[in-house]
């Protein structure tokens, strides 16, 4: 029988979840790193053992770990993230041109052949590539050259959060910066495109339709359509059916088009996920209901998903890489929150329960699937 | 030798349970002790001073012999006690917070 792993981040500590495919008994391993932020601990799908984890702190800074025997021993690699070359500078609060600075590293995305090769997407927003296993980073400066300079923080930090590998073409990959949009490379990550027409943020931008600015939460996609992504925008839902050419809104009837996570059934590649908040000011879920929200028409049609959810008085979030899925025939769906509760699904969402209640604000999960 | 505090995090990384003992040649300066430190740790780099920079990050402060050193020059010589090894020099991570 598989084992299945849940990997958390939150803010004081990294938490290992496991249950066989069942998924209804769990066992907690942790807190690894106590005391420490982790924005995103992730395994690596072509060796499944191999973890890495960003663990960093204010007082502390930067360290990357990584693991070989699934979470037993850590072994910290390289935490040397310099940009290349001219460091540059970007739009400040005050409209000024501030230089770039290296903060933290909010998402590791693995290669899905090799275990060695790994991104980085890291604050001030810039993507690093690791071909060692995290012995050393290289920035891919590219990225930055396309009008970095009119890119700008949001509340949260300047951060690229969202790495998106496609899984048909290695030279194809699409990420995510708050606040400055989407990008595409389609040569690897030499030159890069925003891939932000359509994208409409009436309020946060005094050019709506800019070509860079707007507020990405998260991207994700079904490995079977590539070309299909789905976006949770600060405000909206979108969906683009060219690889990021162009996006249409796919809102449709959910209570709040504003969020932070979506993601993609499994087996069915219309099938999509987010959970709705009430609005920027207000971080926690319209009357106080924790709903997932889940379409099976690659958006528009939105249904709630609350059995098993508090329906009264709930007012945690759900940040944007704290949700994901499994690969189990019967697709597991997995969130958690600021209130520090990870909840499963293990029937695609019709039913939910908590694994744990009461850890700290969780910042990530990931999930494997281990034969 | 020179002996080293840590703070707890930072004893964690490096996988010690107490003070580190470093050998530093003269002159004993904060910067010759550093770079000893992170010869013999090398998860520590970047987690008391910036990688390129050398500069001590924000939140950290040196305490030696009831002084701060923290805003000495890393080039100057630390006190004689702790550079004959009486008196351990102490990385700590600063009070912050409410």
């Amino acid at each position: 029988m598989s084992e299945v792993r849940v990997l958390v981040g939150t803010s004081k500590g990294a938490f290992i979840l496991r249950s066989d495919e069942k998924r209804k008994d769990w066992t907690v391993d942790g807190p690894h790193f106590p005391g420490w932020e982790v924005y995103h601990m992730t395994g690596t799908p072509s060796d499944p053992n191999r973890l890495y984890v960003s663990q960093s702190g204010g007082w502390f800074g930067q360290v990357i770990q990584r693991s070989d025997d699934a979470g037993k021993t850590w072994e910290a690699v390289s935490n040397e993230f310099v940009y290349d070359g001219e460091t540059g500078t970007h739009q400040w609060y005050d409209g000024s041109q501030h230089p770039w600075e290296f903060t933290r590293v909010w998402h590791l995305e693995p290669s899905p052949t090799d275990p060695d090769s790994i991104y980085a997407g890291v604050e001030d927003a810039a993507l690093f590539h690791s071909a060692d296993g995290g012995k050393s980073w290289q920035e891919l400066p590219g990225l930055r050259k396309v009008k970095g300079d009119l890119w700008q923080p949001g509340a949260g930090g300047m951060c690229l959060h969202t790495i998106v590998l496609s899984p048909d073409n290695p030279n194809r990959m699409v990420v995510a910066i708050s606040a400055a949009g989407a990008f595409r490379t389609d040569d690897g990550g030499q030159t890069w495109m925003p891939i932000n027409e359509s994208l409409k943020s009436d309020y946060e931008l005094p050019d709506a339709e800019a070509e860079v600015g707007h507020c990405v939460h998260s991207i994700n996609m079904h490995p079977s359509n590539p070309d299909i992504l789905f976006m949770q925008k600060h405000w909206d839902v979108m969906r683009s059916d060219n690889a990021g050419d162009s996006w249409y809104e796919v809102s449709g009837n959910l209570p709040s088009d504003f969020g932070f996570p979506i993601v993609v059934h499994a087996h069915e590649p219309n099938t999509i996920y987010v959970v709705p908040i009430e609005s920027d000011s207000h971080h926690f879920p319209p009357e106080g209901k924790l709903r997932v929200y889940r379409s099976r028409t690659g958006g528009n049609e939105w249904e709630a998903l609350t059995h098993g959810l508090p329906q009264s008085d709930c007012y945690v979030n759900v940040l944007r890489n704290a949700m994901c899925v499994d690969s189990l025939d019967s697709c597991g769906i997995y969130f958690g929150t600021t209130g520090g509760q990870v909840y499963v699904s293990a029937d695609s969402g019709d039913n939910w329960m908590p694994i744990v209640h009461d850890l700290p604000r969780v910042l990530s999960v990931e999930v494997q699937v281990v034969p | 030798m020179i002996t080293v505090t840590l703070p707890t995090h930072l004893r964690d990384l490096a996988k010690v349970t107490g003070a580190v003992e470093l050998q530093v040649a003269d002159p004993v300066t904060q910067e010759s002790i550093l770079d000893a430190l992170e010869d013999a740790y090398p998860m520590l780099r970047g987690t008391i001073r910036d990688i390129v920079t050398k500069q001590r990050r924000p939140f950290i402060r040196f305490f030696a012999n009831g002084e701060d050193l923290s805003h000495q020059p890393p080039s100057a010589a630390v006190p004689k006690e702790v550079a004959v090894g009486g008196q351990p020099f102490r990385i700590i991570g600063a009070m912050a917070g409410g």
